[in-house]
């Protein structure tokens, strides 16, 4: 193990624990946006544990998969404040 | 160390910093939308600030590419997503937090 993957693996860490944190307002949040704001930054969260995941254990391939989500990410919280109105007019 | 490691280094404890930083707003802030506007600011800089760190221990290859790729993605959407969640919020009527909320 080099210094550079172990720092990318401990960054991976801290990401998860972030994660974890954010999970508190998906169960405790008083209002649905609160929740899908939460779900939100879980979901940027996987994306870069994924990334570092792909740096730090080398295999570049992963990373392909962390764009993909990313792109599934934004449009999850699209789709949901877009159907979550009655017109839709969210952006 | 060589200076590379070392920027991979500072990027990653920075974007971890920012991360840490916007789950402290996600708990503690008293409405829905200071919560958005604490994740949506941090969260994006530890994200770029991280994938660069992710970009740069690749080296030239064209994981660099994507990496960045990446880093631009997420630099656009996070706070676009965070405005349509919290503009479909005021649609549906929730009110903004204010002091008097507080029992002052």
């Amino acid at each position: 193990m080099t210094l550079v993957e172990n720092v990318l693996l401990g960054a991976a860490a801290a990401f998860v624990l972030t994660s974890l944190v954010a999970l508190y307002r998906i169960v405790d949040g008083p209002t649905m946006p609160d929740r899908v704001i939460a779900v939100n930054v879980i979901g940027s969260n996987v994306v870069i544990v994924i990334a570092l995941l792909a740096a730090a254990i080398g295999e570049p391939g992963a990373l392909d998969i962390a764009l993909v989500y990313a792109l599934l990410n934004f449009l999850l919280s699209i789709a949901i404040s877009k159907f979550t109105v009655e017109r839709g007019g969210v952006l | 160390m060589t200076p590379r490691e070392l920027a991979v280094l500072g990027l990653a404890a920075g974007g971890v910093f920012f991360a840490l930083v916007a789950a402290v707003g996600l708990v503690r802030l008293p409405d829905l939308y200071t919560r958005a506007h604490s994740t949506s600011k941090s969260e994006t800089l530890g994200a770029v600030l991280t994938l660069s760190a992710v970009a740069l221990s690749f080296g030239t290859t064209m994981s660099t590419v994507k990496a960045v790729l990446l880093l631009v993605f997420m630099f656009i959407t996070n706070p676009t997503a965070a405005h349509a969640i919290t503009r479909a919020a005021a649609e549906q009527g929730i009110e903004p937090w204010t002091k008097e909320d507080d029992g002052q």
